[in-house]
């Protein structure tokens, strides 16, 4: 019965964000055309860039990489009806604890040093996170407010650490820490360029998705987001609830920024926060905090992000021109959310 | 650098209280504009974007026509358009308020940061200051004491917005709107409207806000200019009480807390300065964890806004 309801809604989920994302590219297409750009060039580039050879496909899922991830941590907390938007904190914070993992242990072996990376990076992002859910349920401090706010700190941390205490020496331009050298570096799927990190992503997001529709873990989440009167009457611990929720959620942007660290820079430094943790929040809004459906998204707005480059170049619009339609996406999602149930032909017929 | 020797460590404290001064103005603006608006029962967390927004239009305006005051102006009209815009997407049925204000913070910095690319380079004519600190012969003083008009003009604000809401028919209006959508309506109003103007209200302070950061401190336009001065905003606003002079307060208490980095980094404190830039928004979280109890409702809280339900 469940199976028959979620495929009788499907069609609606699909196509109201389908909808909205053309209406975003649209809107788009005229804003750049307000600058004399030809929309019909844009619509090509944009193409070509995100999928338009082997070589922009292969840079279009390394970017999506980390935006499954970061997604995760916007979409978990959100099956407990939180708003966490801090992503791109628990990203630095990871990337500073895998960094500083692999620092602390030079000469083991490389799988050692991955799997301490991948453990010191998820730990790292999952407290950071816990704290604003916890925040939430112990000082009932607002947590889109308080994630946020931890962007800004963590960002003054890294900022220290590769400034000051981790910084290596010989950097001079860029301050960075040191490199965790090159055995260490988790390298590509074979056959391309695009590194492991997107198999993580891939798994994180499946593993997600059973956790919440198939566990009854998720099952006790899903009821707290629902009411959590309700869910304290039934006798859940919803405090305990919280905070492993969270822990996942960080930990998933932790591990975007150890995958970063070991697959992209091969250091910690400012080129770190480029800004995947807040791409992610779009990203889990237009799937509708499904992890499934983050896949599928975050490709196409790793694709989005990858044709920006070819923007720059051919039609010499600046980087910001990314940023500009994600926001138009964002925006057009969310007036879409006033259009479910107004069509008559997703209702299915009464048995 | 004799001067400083001189006076020592009271350089400190001397130039975190000018960073009070000077610093606060945007938070003020942020803070006063976030109170219309929450007083009216909707929540707009996309000032950070309207900051950003503002503070590009002013920088261009002012180059384009060479005067500070009507990029003055310019910043606030945008501000006004994003709040118009941020109000018309939450008039909509189901939409949340909280999740528009992220999609418009993210909106608001990628747009200024798209049409501010040319500014980059270009210097603009700048805000004037009032000297109030001639009577001192120490320069750090005279400094700290260089005020802005648009702080002037904050200080006035504050108590002005307080009696405003309590004592004005449209502060009452405003209010019942935020206390009682369904009072609201049965009076006649709509709650729709009403937040429409609370918001562009809202956003055409927070746009001024941002024009103090490009017209007059740190006084020039580019993409770092912002950093989380309009969250940070929000946030005060929510342990200000919804308290037109508690957030002015709560803005001065800030702005000396985000001067405290630089004013250590000028007597030569360098090490570990980039943690003491994190100070405000250390100290946002401490007051909220401080002031915010997960029992009861806050003191003050407008009963329609969604972020203390």
């Amino acid at each position: 019965m469940a199976l028959g309801r979620s495929i009788g809604g499907a069609a609606e989920y699909v196509v109201i964000p389908a909808l909205a994302l053309v209406a975003a590219l649209i809107a788009f297409g005229i804003f750049v055309a307000c600058f004399g750009k030809d929309p019909a060039d844009l619509y090509f580039y944009m193409y070509q860039g995100a999928f338009g050879t082997w070589f922009s496909w292969q840079n279009t899922l390394t970017r999506a990489a980390p935006l499954i991830l970061t997604a995760l941590c916007t979409a978990l907390p959100a099956q407990l009806g939180m708003v966490i938007i801090g992503g791109e904190g628990a990203l630095l914070m990871g990337a500073l604890g895998a960094t500083a993992a692999a620092l602390l242990m030079p000469g083991a072996p490389p799988l050692v040093v991955g799997v301490a990376m991948a453990a010191a990076g998820m730990l790292s992002g999952g407290l950071w996170i816990a704290l604003a859910g916890g925040l939430r349920h112990y000082r009932g401090v607002n947590e889109t407010i308080s994630s946020l706010l931890l962007v800004y700190i963590a960002l003054a941390v890294l900022n220290h650490l590769v400034e000051g205490p981790m910084r290596d020496p010989t950097s001079l331009n860029k301050p960075s820490t040191r490199e965790i050298g090159a055995a260490n570096m988790i390298g590509s799927i074979p056959g391309t360029d695009v590194h492991w990190g997107f198999v993580f992503g891939v798994v994180a997001a499946v593993l997600a998705y059973v956790l919440i529709f198939h566990t009854v873990f998720g099952f006790s989440a899903r009821i707290a987001g629902g009411n959590v009167r309700a869910a304290k009457i039934v006798g859940l611990s919803v405090g305990k609830l919280i905070l492993i929720t969270c822990l996942l959620a960080g930990a998933a942007a932790g591990l975007a920024g150890m995958v970063e660290v070991a697959a992209v820079q091969g250091r910690a430094n400012a080129n770190i926060a480029v800004g995947y943790g807040f791409t992610g929040i779009l990203v889990s809004f237009l799937a509708r905090h499904n992890p499934l459906a983050i896949i599928p998204v975050a490709i196409l707005l790793g694709g989005i992000n990858a044709s920006g480059g070819l923007l720059q170049r051919r039609l010499g619009l600046p980087d910001a021109s990314v940023l500009v339609l994600q926001g138009m996406i964002f925006v057009s999602v969310l007036m879409s959310e006033t259009l479910y149930g107004r069509f008559r032909i997703f209702k299915r017929k009464e048995a | 650098m004799a001067a400083a020797d001189t006076i020592g460590l009271w350089s400190v404290p001397i130039a975190v209280l000018g960073g009070a001064v000077r610093v606060s103005t945007p938070f003020l603006f942020v803070s006063l504009g976030e109170c219309i608006t929450e007083r009216s029962g909707r929540i707009n967390l996309g000032l950070e974007g309207t900051l950003v927004m503002g503070a590009m239009c002013a920088y261009a305006t002012s180059y384009l026509t060479g005067s500070p005051w009507l990029g003055v102006l310019a910043a606030g009209l945008s501000g006004a358009i994003m709040g118009a815009l941020h109000a018309a997407i939450c008039g909509l049925p189901r939409v949340n308020d909280i999740a528009v204000g992220i999609a418009l913070m993210l909106f608001g910095t990628g747009l200024a940061f798209y049409l501010g690319k040319p500014l980059i380079e270009p210097s603009a004519a700048t805000l004037p200051a009032i000297e109030l600190g001639n009577w001192s012969d120490i320069p750090q003083l005279r400094d700290a004491l260089k005020v802005n008009v648009l702080f002037l003009i904050g200080v006035l604000l504050a108590p002005a917005l307080m009696w405003a809401l309590r004592s004005t028919r449209w502060g009452l209006i405003v209010r019942t709107a935020g206390e009682s959508a369904d009072a609201a309506r049965a009076m006649g109003y709509s709650v729709n409207l009403i937040r429409l103007r609370a918001t562009m209200a809202g956003g055409f302070l927070a746009g001024i806000g941002g024009s103090f950061l490009s017209l007059y401190y740190p006084g020039s336009w580019n993409e770092g200019l912002s950093s989380g001065q309009g969250i940070t905003a929000v946030a005060l606003v929510i342990f200000a009480r919804w308290n037109p002079m508690l957030c002015f307060a709560a803005s001065l208490l800030f702005g000396g807390a985000a001067a405290l980095g630089p004013a250590l980094q000028s007597i030569g404190f360098s090490q570990g300065y980039q943690l003491f830039n994190a100070a405000p928004y250390i100290l946002t979280l401490v007051i909220m964890i401080i002031t915010c109890s997960p029992k009861r409702t806050l003191i003050g809280a407008p009963a329609e806004l969604t972020i203390t339900k």
